[in-house]
Protein backbone atom coordinates (compact mmCIF):
# COMPACT_ATOMS: atom_id res chain seq x y z
CA UNK A 1 0.00 0.00 0.00
CA UNK A 2 0.85 3.62 -0.56
CA UNK A 3 -0.85 6.15 1.42
CA UNK A 4 0.10 10.24 1.12
CA UNK A 5 -0.97 12.44 3.43
CA UNK A 6 -0.64 16.26 3.04
CA UNK A 7 2.97 15.79 1.19
CA UNK A 8 4.60 18.54 -0.22
CA UNK A 9 8.44 18.24 -1.72
CA UNK A 10 10.92 21.10 -2.30
CA UNK A 11 14.14 20.67 -3.73
CA UNK A 12 17.46 22.17 -2.35
CA UNK A 13 16.51 20.84 0.81
CA UNK A 14 19.07 19.05 2.68
CA UNK A 15 19.53 14.94 1.39
CA UNK A 16 17.16 12.65 3.45
CA UNK A 17 16.40 14.87 5.91
CA UNK A 18 12.71 16.06 5.20
CA UNK A 19 13.93 19.19 6.47
CA UNK A 20 13.16 22.88 4.76
CA UNK A 21 16.12 24.49 4.42
CA UNK A 22 17.22 26.26 7.44
CA UNK A 23 15.71 29.64 7.41
CA UNK A 24 17.11 30.31 3.97
CA UNK A 25 15.22 33.43 2.58
CA UNK A 26 14.90 32.38 -0.95
CA UNK A 27 13.11 28.44 -0.22
CA UNK A 28 12.77 26.91 -4.04
CA UNK A 29 8.87 26.82 -4.92
CA UNK A 30 6.75 23.32 -4.01
CA UNK A 31 7.04 21.09 -6.64
CA UNK A 32 4.43 19.04 -4.70
CA UNK A 33 1.78 20.42 -2.82
CA UNK A 34 -0.86 18.91 -0.24
CA UNK A 35 -0.73 15.34 -1.77
CA UNK A 36 -3.30 12.97 -0.17
CA UNK A 37 -4.37 9.75 -1.77
CA UNK A 38 -4.34 5.93 -0.89
CA UNK A 39 -3.13 3.18 -3.60
CA UNK A 40 -4.48 -0.10 -2.38
CA UNK A 41 -2.12 -2.90 -2.40
CA UNK A 42 -1.96 -5.01 -5.77
CA UNK A 43 -3.67 -2.34 -7.75
CA UNK A 44 -2.54 -0.48 -10.92
CA UNK A 45 -2.51 3.37 -11.68
CA UNK A 46 -1.83 6.13 -13.99
CA UNK A 47 0.39 8.52 -13.05
CA UNK A 48 -0.93 11.66 -15.43
CA UNK A 49 -0.27 14.92 -16.07
CA UNK A 50 1.60 17.81 -18.25
CA UNK A 51 5.51 17.75 -19.08
CA UNK A 52 6.83 19.42 -15.34
CA UNK A 53 3.54 18.23 -13.33
CA UNK A 54 5.61 16.52 -10.72
CA UNK A 55 5.58 13.17 -11.81
CA UNK A 56 8.68 11.73 -11.78
CA UNK A 57 9.16 13.71 -8.29
CA UNK A 58 6.43 12.11 -7.32
CA UNK A 59 7.59 8.55 -8.04
CA UNK A 60 10.90 9.09 -6.41
CA UNK A 61 8.83 9.74 -3.53
CA UNK A 62 7.53 6.34 -3.78
CA UNK A 63 10.93 4.26 -4.28
CA UNK A 64 12.95 6.63 -1.38
CA UNK A 65 14.94 8.28 -3.61
CA UNK A 66 13.50 11.35 -1.95
CA UNK A 67 12.15 12.34 1.33
CA UNK A 68 8.88 14.67 1.70
CA UNK A 69 9.44 18.31 2.43
CA UNK A 70 6.02 17.78 4.59
CA UNK A 71 3.35 15.50 5.22
CA UNK A 72 3.52 11.78 5.35
CA UNK A 73 4.36 8.98 3.15
CA UNK A 74 3.85 5.77 4.13
CA UNK A 75 5.29 2.65 1.88
CA UNK A 76 4.58 -0.68 2.24
CA UNK A 77 3.40 -0.22 5.87
CA UNK A 78 6.39 1.61 6.85
CA UNK A 79 5.62 5.53 7.43
CA UNK A 80 8.97 7.20 6.35
CA UNK A 81 8.42 10.78 8.54
CA UNK A 82 10.56 9.52 11.47
CA UNK A 83 12.19 6.60 9.39
CA UNK A 84 15.82 6.20 10.38
CA UNK A 85 17.94 6.44 7.48
CA UNK A 86 19.60 3.00 8.05
CA UNK A 87 16.06 1.43 7.76
CA UNK A 88 15.50 2.60 4.49
CA UNK A 89 17.58 0.20 2.50
CA UNK A 90 15.79 -3.00 3.25
CA UNK A 91 12.73 -1.07 2.23
CA UNK A 92 14.19 0.02 -1.07
CA UNK A 93 14.62 -3.63 -1.91
CA UNK A 94 11.25 -4.32 -2.10
CA UNK A 95 10.20 -2.04 -4.40
CA UNK A 96 11.22 -2.20 -8.18
CA UNK A 97 12.03 0.77 -10.14
CA UNK A 98 11.94 1.60 -14.01
CA UNK A 99 13.33 4.65 -14.75
CA UNK A 100 12.83 7.39 -17.63
CA UNK A 101 16.39 7.22 -18.36
CA UNK A 102 16.68 3.40 -17.44
CA UNK A 103 20.10 4.17 -15.34
CA UNK A 104 21.90 0.42 -16.37
CA UNK A 105 25.56 0.30 -15.49
CA UNK A 106 27.30 0.56 -18.70
CA UNK A 107 30.18 -1.94 -17.56
CA UNK A 108 28.21 -4.55 -17.08
CA UNK A 109 26.14 -7.19 -19.20
CA UNK A 110 23.03 -7.51 -19.33
CA UNK A 111 23.02 -10.43 -17.51
CA UNK A 112 25.11 -8.60 -14.24
CA UNK A 113 22.65 -5.51 -14.80
CA UNK A 114 19.18 -7.73 -14.08
CA UNK A 115 21.46 -9.74 -11.65
CA UNK A 116 22.25 -6.76 -9.44
CA UNK A 117 19.54 -6.22 -7.26
CA UNK A 118 19.74 -10.01 -5.80
CA UNK A 119 23.82 -9.37 -5.41
CA UNK A 120 22.94 -6.25 -3.53
CA UNK A 121 20.26 -8.09 -1.17
CA UNK A 122 22.85 -10.56 -1.01
CA UNK A 123 21.70 -13.78 -2.60
CA UNK A 124 23.66 -16.80 -3.08
CA UNK A 125 25.07 -16.77 -6.71
CA UNK A 126 23.95 -20.51 -7.31
CA UNK A 127 20.38 -19.15 -6.72
CA UNK A 128 20.16 -15.98 -8.54
CA UNK A 129 21.64 -16.98 -11.50
CA UNK A 130 18.69 -18.68 -12.45
CA UNK A 131 16.38 -16.55 -11.36
CA UNK A 132 17.97 -13.35 -13.43
CA UNK A 133 17.96 -15.87 -16.48
CA UNK A 134 14.38 -16.46 -15.82
CA UNK A 135 13.94 -13.04 -15.79
CA UNK A 136 15.63 -12.57 -19.29
CA UNK A 137 13.73 -15.17 -20.66
CA UNK A 138 10.45 -13.40 -19.86
CA UNK A 139 11.68 -10.13 -20.78
CA UNK A 140 12.78 -11.81 -24.39
CA UNK A 141 16.34 -10.75 -23.97
CA UNK A 142 17.84 -14.62 -23.93
CA UNK A 143 19.87 -14.04 -26.68
CA UNK A 144 21.57 -10.88 -25.33
CA UNK A 145 22.98 -12.28 -21.87
CA UNK A 146 26.26 -11.41 -22.23
CA UNK A 147 25.83 -7.98 -24.19
CA UNK A 148 26.58 -4.58 -22.84
CA UNK A 149 23.63 -1.62 -22.88
CA UNK A 150 25.18 0.15 -25.45
CA UNK A 151 24.80 -2.23 -27.61
CA UNK A 152 21.39 -2.56 -27.02
CA UNK A 153 18.11 -0.98 -28.84
CA UNK A 154 15.96 1.71 -26.97
CA UNK A 155 13.62 -1.06 -26.32
CA UNK A 156 15.76 -3.80 -25.28
CA UNK A 157 17.06 -1.33 -22.80
CA UNK A 158 13.90 -0.41 -21.84
CA UNK A 159 13.17 -4.50 -21.17
CA UNK A 160 16.32 -5.27 -19.48
CA UNK A 161 15.43 -1.96 -16.96
CA UNK A 162 12.08 -3.79 -16.22
CA UNK A 163 13.28 -7.07 -15.94
CA UNK A 164 16.49 -5.36 -13.38
CA UNK A 165 13.19 -3.53 -11.71
CA UNK A 166 10.77 -7.11 -11.20
CA UNK A 167 13.51 -9.85 -10.72
CA UNK A 168 13.10 -9.27 -6.37
CA UNK A 169 9.48 -9.91 -6.79
CA UNK A 170 8.93 -6.47 -5.52
CA UNK A 171 5.83 -5.44 -3.98
CA UNK A 172 5.50 -2.32 -5.43
CA UNK A 173 6.63 -1.66 -9.11
CA UNK A 174 7.05 2.03 -10.60
CA UNK A 175 7.92 2.96 -13.90
CA UNK A 176 8.43 6.85 -15.11
CA UNK A 177 7.38 7.07 -18.83
CA UNK A 178 8.77 3.08 -19.64
CA UNK A 179 7.66 3.46 -23.20
CA UNK A 180 8.54 6.64 -23.65
CA UNK A 181 11.28 6.56 -26.70
CA UNK A 182 9.39 3.05 -28.08
CA UNK A 183 7.47 2.73 -31.22
CA UNK A 184 3.89 1.29 -30.71
CA UNK A 185 4.72 -2.21 -30.83
CA UNK A 186 7.45 -1.77 -28.57
CA UNK A 187 5.59 0.42 -26.10
CA UNK A 188 2.67 -2.03 -25.66
CA UNK A 189 5.30 -5.24 -25.51
CA UNK A 190 6.48 -3.25 -22.10
CA UNK A 191 3.30 -2.35 -20.61
CA UNK A 192 2.31 -6.28 -21.17
CA UNK A 193 5.22 -6.79 -18.67
CA UNK A 194 4.39 -4.12 -16.16
CA UNK A 195 0.47 -5.77 -16.29
CA UNK A 196 1.99 -9.22 -15.93
CA UNK A 197 3.73 -7.90 -12.42
CA UNK A 198 0.23 -6.61 -11.65
CA UNK A 199 -1.61 -9.63 -11.84
CA UNK A 200 1.23 -11.63 -9.92
CA UNK A 201 0.03 -9.04 -6.75
CA UNK A 202 2.18 -6.04 -7.45
CA UNK A 203 1.01 -2.67 -6.85
CA UNK A 204 2.26 -0.76 -10.00
CA UNK A 205 2.09 3.07 -10.78
CA UNK A 206 3.75 4.24 -14.75
CA UNK A 207 3.63 7.31 -15.16
CA UNK A 208 3.12 8.52 -18.90
CA UNK A 209 2.21 10.81 -21.64
CA UNK A 210 1.47 8.34 -24.15
CA UNK A 211 -2.28 9.14 -24.15
CA UNK A 212 -2.98 6.80 -27.00
CA UNK A 213 -1.53 3.57 -24.63
CA UNK A 214 -3.39 4.66 -21.64
CA UNK A 215 -6.72 4.41 -24.11
CA UNK A 216 -6.37 1.11 -24.38
CA UNK A 217 -5.35 0.07 -21.00
CA UNK A 218 -8.09 2.24 -18.95
CA UNK A 219 -7.88 2.07 -15.60
CA UNK A 220 -7.29 4.22 -12.41
CA UNK A 221 -5.35 7.17 -12.52
CA UNK A 222 -3.44 10.00 -10.86
CA UNK A 223 -3.66 13.12 -12.85
CA UNK A 224 -1.08 15.73 -11.56
CA UNK A 225 -0.83 19.73 -12.69
CA UNK A 226 1.39 22.22 -11.45
CA UNK A 227 2.65 19.55 -8.25
CA UNK A 228 -1.38 18.99 -7.05
CA UNK A 229 -3.66 16.17 -7.73
CA UNK A 230 -6.42 17.32 -9.55
CA UNK A 231 -8.33 14.37 -10.13
CA UNK A 232 -7.91 10.16 -9.15
CA UNK A 233 -9.94 7.73 -9.70
CA UNK B 1 1.58 -9.90 -24.62
CA UNK B 2 5.40 -10.52 -24.58
CA UNK B 3 6.99 -13.05 -27.14
CA UNK B 4 9.28 -14.11 -24.41
CA UNK B 5 6.20 -15.29 -22.59
CA UNK B 6 4.69 -18.48 -22.22
CA UNK B 7 7.04 -19.64 -25.04
CA UNK B 8 8.89 -22.87 -23.50
CA UNK B 9 12.39 -21.39 -24.53
CA UNK B 10 15.32 -23.65 -23.78
CA UNK B 11 17.46 -22.69 -21.06
CA UNK B 12 19.36 -19.95 -21.83
CA UNK B 13 23.05 -20.53 -21.15
CA UNK B 14 24.27 -18.27 -17.88
CA UNK B 15 27.38 -17.13 -18.88
CA UNK B 16 30.08 -17.60 -16.58
CA UNK B 17 33.45 -14.99 -17.49
CA UNK B 18 31.24 -12.52 -16.22
CA UNK B 19 31.02 -13.78 -12.82
CA UNK B 20 34.05 -11.42 -11.41
CA UNK B 21 32.37 -8.78 -13.38
CA UNK B 22 29.28 -8.77 -11.99
CA UNK B 23 31.35 -8.55 -8.32
CA UNK B 24 32.45 -5.32 -9.23
CA UNK B 25 29.45 -3.27 -10.45
CA UNK B 26 30.91 0.13 -9.11
CA UNK B 27 34.02 -0.64 -11.66
CA UNK B 28 36.61 -0.18 -9.12
CA UNK B 29 39.08 -2.10 -10.72
CA UNK B 30 39.64 0.89 -12.88
CA UNK B 31 37.71 3.82 -11.02
CA UNK B 32 40.28 2.66 -8.08
CA UNK B 33 43.22 1.89 -10.55
CA UNK B 34 46.31 -0.80 -9.30
CA UNK B 35 48.88 1.69 -10.43
CA UNK B 36 49.38 5.25 -8.86
CA UNK B 37 48.07 3.89 -5.60
CA UNK B 38 50.15 0.53 -5.15
CA UNK B 39 52.69 2.99 -6.31
CA UNK B 40 52.84 5.61 -3.94
CA UNK B 41 51.96 3.23 -1.04
CA UNK B 42 55.23 1.47 -1.66
CA UNK B 43 57.70 4.77 -1.79
CA UNK B 44 55.67 5.41 1.63
CA UNK B 45 56.26 2.44 3.57
CA UNK B 46 60.03 2.24 2.21
CA UNK B 47 60.27 5.22 4.29
CA UNK B 48 58.21 4.01 7.02
CA UNK B 49 60.04 0.54 7.00
CA UNK B 50 63.68 2.62 7.48
CA UNK B 51 62.04 5.37 9.82
CA UNK B 52 60.78 2.17 12.05
CA UNK B 53 64.32 0.49 11.65
CA UNK B 54 66.36 3.73 12.60
CA UNK B 55 64.05 4.05 15.98
CA UNK B 56 64.49 0.29 16.11
CA UNK B 57 68.27 1.20 15.36
CA UNK B 58 68.79 3.87 17.67
CA UNK B 59 67.13 2.31 20.59
CA UNK B 60 69.22 -0.52 20.57
CA UNK B 61 72.29 1.63 20.30
CA UNK B 62 70.67 3.64 23.41
CA UNK B 63 70.15 0.12 25.31
CA UNK B 64 74.02 -0.66 24.63
CA UNK B 65 75.36 2.75 25.68
CA UNK B 66 73.48 3.13 28.79
CA UNK B 67 75.45 1.16 30.57
CA UNK B 68 78.94 3.12 29.93
CA UNK B 69 77.09 6.09 30.96
CA UNK B 70 76.17 4.96 34.24
CA UNK B 71 79.03 7.06 35.52
CA UNK B 72 79.58 9.82 33.46
CA UNK B 73 82.58 10.89 35.46
CA UNK B 74 85.43 9.38 37.10
CA UNK B 75 88.18 11.04 39.43
CA UNK B 76 91.64 9.36 39.96
CA UNK B 77 93.75 9.53 42.74
CA UNK B 78 97.22 8.47 42.54
CA UNK B 79 97.91 4.89 44.59
CA UNK B 80 99.16 6.64 47.18
CA UNK B 81 96.49 8.52 47.86
CA UNK B 82 95.94 8.49 51.71
CA UNK B 83 92.25 7.37 53.56
CA UNK B 84 92.08 11.20 54.90
CA UNK B 85 93.09 12.28 51.55
CA UNK B 86 90.35 9.79 50.17
CA UNK B 87 87.99 11.00 52.41
CA UNK B 88 88.58 14.79 51.84
CA UNK B 89 88.32 14.26 48.19
CA UNK B 90 84.68 12.63 48.70
CA UNK B 91 83.70 15.57 50.48
CA UNK B 92 84.70 18.28 48.37
CA UNK B 93 83.27 16.39 45.48
CA UNK B 94 79.58 15.69 46.72
CA UNK B 95 79.65 19.39 48.30
CA UNK B 96 80.00 20.44 44.32
CA UNK B 97 76.32 20.21 43.41
CA UNK B 98 76.53 18.90 39.75
CA UNK B 99 77.38 15.72 41.74
CA UNK B 100 74.56 13.64 43.41
CA UNK B 101 76.76 11.07 44.59
CA UNK B 102 80.69 9.81 45.04
CA UNK B 103 82.11 6.26 45.56
CA UNK B 104 84.93 5.11 45.53
CA UNK B 105 85.46 2.07 43.18
CA UNK B 106 85.69 -1.34 45.51
CA UNK B 107 89.55 -2.29 45.18
CA UNK B 108 88.66 -5.89 45.19
CA UNK B 109 86.49 -5.20 42.14
CA UNK B 110 88.98 -3.18 40.63
CA UNK B 111 92.05 -5.87 40.53
CA UNK B 112 89.79 -8.38 39.37
CA UNK B 113 88.97 -5.96 36.69
CA UNK B 114 92.64 -5.39 36.23
CA UNK B 115 93.53 -9.37 36.71
CA UNK B 116 93.71 -9.67 32.90
CA UNK B 117 96.24 -7.54 32.44
CA UNK B 118 98.51 -7.40 36.23
CA UNK B 119 98.02 -10.89 37.25
CA UNK B 120 96.51 -12.46 40.68
CA UNK B 121 99.16 -10.61 43.17
CA UNK B 122 99.32 -7.15 41.42
CA UNK B 123 103.32 -5.78 43.02
CA UNK B 124 101.95 -2.16 42.32
CA UNK B 125 99.49 -0.41 43.94
CA UNK B 126 96.35 0.59 42.86
CA UNK B 127 95.18 4.13 42.27
CA UNK B 128 92.25 5.20 43.80
CA UNK B 129 89.04 5.38 41.42
CA UNK B 130 85.95 7.50 42.45
CA UNK B 131 83.16 6.91 40.43
CA UNK B 132 80.85 10.26 40.17
CA UNK B 133 77.15 10.21 39.64
CA UNK B 134 75.87 13.25 37.68
CA UNK B 135 72.74 14.86 38.54
CA UNK B 136 72.55 15.78 34.79
CA UNK B 137 74.60 16.15 32.04
CA UNK B 138 77.11 18.49 32.26
CA UNK B 139 76.66 21.16 29.96
CA UNK B 140 80.30 21.82 29.22
CA UNK B 141 82.64 18.64 30.90
CA UNK B 142 85.85 19.94 30.43
CA UNK B 143 84.66 23.41 32.84
CA UNK B 144 83.64 20.53 35.05
CA UNK B 145 86.68 18.65 35.31
CA UNK B 146 89.01 21.75 35.59
CA UNK B 147 87.10 22.69 38.53
CA UNK B 148 87.11 18.62 40.31
CA UNK B 149 90.81 19.06 39.66
CA UNK B 150 91.08 22.35 41.54
CA UNK B 151 88.59 21.10 44.12
CA UNK B 152 90.81 17.67 44.76
CA UNK B 153 94.15 18.40 44.50
CA UNK B 154 96.43 15.99 42.48
CA UNK B 155 93.06 14.27 40.85
CA UNK B 156 92.98 13.54 36.86
CA UNK B 157 89.33 13.17 35.74
CA UNK B 158 88.42 10.90 32.92
CA UNK B 159 84.75 12.03 31.26
CA UNK B 160 84.81 9.69 28.30
CA UNK B 161 81.30 8.90 30.39
CA UNK B 162 80.01 11.96 29.41
CA UNK B 163 80.38 11.78 25.64
CA UNK B 164 78.68 8.43 25.57
CA UNK B 165 75.85 9.93 27.44
CA UNK B 166 75.54 12.59 24.66
CA UNK B 167 75.72 10.00 21.91
CA UNK B 168 72.51 8.25 23.87
CA UNK B 169 70.78 11.72 24.14
CA UNK B 170 71.43 12.06 20.67
CA UNK B 171 70.06 8.29 19.48
CA UNK B 172 66.72 8.83 22.27
CA UNK B 173 66.08 12.14 19.77
CA UNK B 174 66.95 10.09 17.07
CA UNK B 175 64.39 7.75 17.81
CA UNK B 176 62.16 10.40 18.67
CA UNK B 177 62.61 11.71 15.17
CA UNK B 178 62.17 8.61 13.48
CA UNK B 179 58.71 7.72 15.13
CA UNK B 180 57.37 11.35 14.51
CA UNK B 181 58.46 10.51 10.64
CA UNK B 182 56.48 7.28 11.08
CA UNK B 183 53.12 9.09 12.50
CA UNK B 184 54.07 11.42 9.67
CA UNK B 185 54.35 8.72 7.08
CA UNK B 186 50.91 7.34 7.58
CA UNK B 187 49.29 10.32 8.15
CA UNK B 188 50.27 11.11 4.50
CA UNK B 189 49.29 7.52 3.44
CA UNK B 190 45.68 8.28 4.94
CA UNK B 191 45.66 11.34 2.65
CA UNK B 192 46.52 9.62 -0.59
CA UNK B 193 43.89 6.94 -0.20
CA UNK B 194 41.33 9.67 0.96
CA UNK B 195 42.51 11.30 -2.51
CA UNK B 196 42.69 8.22 -4.14
CA UNK B 197 38.58 7.51 -3.29
CA UNK B 198 37.51 10.03 -3.93
CA UNK B 199 38.99 10.35 -7.11
CA UNK B 200 37.05 6.75 -7.28
CA UNK B 201 33.46 8.08 -5.96
CA UNK B 202 33.27 11.04 -8.50
CA UNK B 203 34.40 8.82 -11.22
CA UNK B 204 31.05 6.19 -9.69
CA UNK B 205 29.52 8.62 -8.78
CA UNK B 206 26.26 7.29 -10.93
CA UNK B 207 27.18 3.61 -10.47
CA UNK B 208 26.95 4.52 -6.75
CA UNK B 209 23.56 6.23 -6.43
CA UNK B 210 22.36 3.60 -8.77
CA UNK B 211 23.73 0.96 -6.22
CA UNK B 212 22.22 3.42 -3.46
CA UNK B 213 18.63 3.12 -5.18
CA UNK B 214 18.48 -0.99 -5.24
CA UNK B 215 18.92 -1.26 -1.65
CA UNK B 216 22.69 -1.18 -1.13
CA UNK B 217 23.10 -0.27 2.38
CA UNK B 218 26.07 2.71 3.23
CA UNK B 219 28.33 -0.36 4.95
CA UNK B 220 28.21 -2.35 1.15
CA UNK B 221 29.16 0.33 -0.79
CA UNK B 222 31.79 1.24 1.50
CA UNK B 223 32.87 -2.03 1.98
CA UNK B 224 33.68 -2.66 -1.97
CA UNK B 225 35.61 0.33 -1.85
CA UNK B 226 37.28 -0.13 1.79
CA UNK B 227 38.06 -3.71 0.41
CA UNK B 228 39.97 -2.29 -2.86
CA UNK B 229 41.43 -0.20 -0.97
CA UNK B 230 42.59 -2.28 1.42
CA UNK B 231 43.94 -4.95 -1.32
CA UNK B 232 45.70 -2.02 -3.12
CA UNK B 233 47.75 -0.28 0.21
CA UNK B 234 48.37 -3.97 1.33
CA UNK B 235 50.18 -4.73 -2.42
CA UNK B 236 51.86 -1.56 -2.63
CA UNK B 237 53.08 -1.74 1.28
CA UNK B 238 54.05 -5.08 0.65
CA UNK B 239 56.44 -4.25 -2.12
CA UNK B 240 58.25 -1.09 -0.24
CA UNK B 241 58.91 -2.98 2.86
CA UNK B 242 60.50 -5.44 0.38
CA UNK B 243 62.74 -2.95 -1.40
CA UNK B 244 63.59 -1.60 2.36
CA UNK B 245 65.23 -4.75 3.56
CA UNK B 246 68.18 -4.46 1.71
CA UNK B 247 68.77 -1.41 2.51
CA UNK B 248 68.12 -1.97 6.29
CA UNK B 249 70.40 -4.66 6.16
CA UNK B 250 73.49 -2.53 4.61
CA UNK B 251 72.64 -0.31 7.50
CA UNK B 252 72.94 -3.07 9.76
CA UNK B 253 75.84 -4.18 8.49
CA UNK B 254 77.32 -0.11 8.56
CA UNK B 255 76.31 -0.45 12.15
CA UNK B 256 77.98 -3.58 13.20
CA UNK B 257 81.15 -2.22 14.55
CA UNK B 258 78.78 0.31 16.98
CA UNK B 259 77.42 -2.88 18.20
CA UNK B 260 80.56 -4.79 18.97
CA UNK B 261 80.45 -6.67 15.61
CA UNK B 262 82.50 -6.85 12.51
CA UNK B 263 81.09 -5.34 9.19
CA UNK B 264 80.94 -7.89 6.90
CA UNK B 265 82.88 -9.51 3.56
CA UNK B 266 80.04 -9.83 1.20
CA UNK B 267 76.32 -9.14 1.13
CA UNK B 268 75.61 -12.57 2.13
CA UNK B 269 77.08 -12.16 5.22
CA UNK B 270 74.89 -9.27 6.00
CA UNK B 271 73.02 -9.61 9.39
CA UNK B 272 69.86 -10.31 7.41
CA UNK B 273 68.62 -12.17 10.82
CA UNK B 274 69.19 -9.30 12.58
CA UNK B 275 66.90 -6.94 10.95
CA UNK B 276 63.74 -5.85 12.97
CA UNK B 277 61.88 -8.39 10.94
CA UNK B 278 58.88 -8.75 14.13
CA UNK B 279 58.30 -4.95 13.50
CA UNK B 280 58.87 -4.89 9.33
CA UNK B 281 56.46 -8.19 8.89
CA UNK B 282 53.06 -6.45 10.17
CA UNK B 283 53.61 -3.13 8.17
CA UNK B 284 51.49 -4.20 5.09
CA UNK B 285 48.78 -5.91 7.67
CA UNK B 286 48.69 -2.54 9.51
CA UNK B 287 48.79 -0.65 5.75
CA UNK B 288 45.91 -2.13 4.77
CA UNK B 289 44.19 -1.67 7.55
CA UNK B 290 44.69 1.97 7.63
CA UNK B 291 44.00 1.80 4.09
CA UNK B 292 40.33 0.38 4.52
CA UNK B 293 39.57 2.32 7.51
CA UNK B 294 40.16 5.44 5.43
CA UNK B 295 37.89 4.29 2.52
CA UNK B 296 35.57 3.39 5.06
CA UNK B 297 35.25 6.79 6.26
CA UNK B 298 35.66 8.44 3.16
CA UNK B 299 32.67 6.85 1.45
CA UNK B 300 30.48 6.65 4.47
CA UNK B 301 30.85 10.27 4.67
CA UNK B 302 29.97 10.98 0.87
CA UNK B 303 26.97 8.66 1.59
CA UNK B 304 25.40 11.19 3.83
CA UNK B 305 24.51 13.12 1.14
CA UNK B 306 22.29 10.52 -0.40
CA UNK B 307 18.43 9.95 1.04
N1 LIG C 1 16.59 17.85 -9.18
C1 LIG C 1 15.74 18.89 -9.26
N2 LIG C 1 16.09 20.06 -8.71
C2 LIG C 1 15.27 21.13 -8.76
N3 LIG C 1 14.09 21.10 -9.36
C3 LIG C 1 13.67 19.97 -9.95
C4 LIG C 1 14.50 18.81 -9.94
N4 LIG C 1 13.85 17.82 -10.58
C5 LIG C 1 12.67 18.36 -11.00
N5 LIG C 1 12.57 19.65 -10.62
C6 LIG C 1 11.44 20.51 -10.86
O1 LIG C 1 10.30 19.90 -10.34
C7 LIG C 1 9.18 20.10 -11.21
C8 LIG C 1 8.58 18.77 -11.53
O2 LIG C 1 9.53 18.00 -12.25
P1 LIG C 1 9.28 16.50 -12.61
O3 LIG C 1 10.51 15.96 -13.24
O4 LIG C 1 8.78 15.80 -11.39
O5 LIG C 1 8.11 16.64 -13.68
P2 LIG C 1 7.50 15.52 -14.62
O6 LIG C 1 6.03 15.57 -14.41
O7 LIG C 1 8.16 14.22 -14.38
O8 LIG C 1 7.85 16.07 -16.05
P3 LIG C 1 8.13 15.21 -17.39
O9 LIG C 1 6.81 14.72 -17.85
O10 LIG C 1 8.72 16.21 -18.32
O11 LIG C 1 9.06 14.12 -17.03
C9 LIG C 1 9.71 20.83 -12.42
O12 LIG C 1 9.36 22.20 -12.29
C10 LIG C 1 11.18 20.67 -12.35
O13 LIG C 1 11.82 21.83 -12.81
MG1 LIG D 1 9.45 12.96 -15.53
Amino acid sequence: MVRFEHVGLRYGTPAGSGQPGQGKPSLAPEVLRDLSFTLPQGSFHWLLGPSGAGKSSLLALMHLALRPSRGEVEILGHRLAGARRAALPALRRRIGVVYQDFRLLPHLSVFDNVALPMRVAGRPEAQLRADAAEMLRWAGLERKLTALPATLSGGEQQRVAIARAVVMRPALLVADEPTGNLDGPQARRVLALLQEMHRLGTTVVVATHAETLVAEHPGPALWLAEGRLVRHG
Amino acid sequence: MADGMGIPARQPAVPRLRRSRGRDPLGLRRALSDRLLPALVAAMALLAALALAGSRGAAELTARWEGGAAAAMTVQLPANAGAARLARGLAALEAMPEVTRAQPMDQARMAALLRPWLGEAPAMALPVVIELQLAGLPVAPEALARRIAAAVPGASVESHGVWVARLVALARSLQAVALAALALVAGIAAAVVAVAVRAGIAARREAIAILHDLGATDADIAGRFAQRAGWLVAAGAAAGTLLAVPVLAGFADLAAPLLGGQPAESMLDWPWTSLPWEALAPLPLLAAGLGWLTAQVTVRRWLRRLP
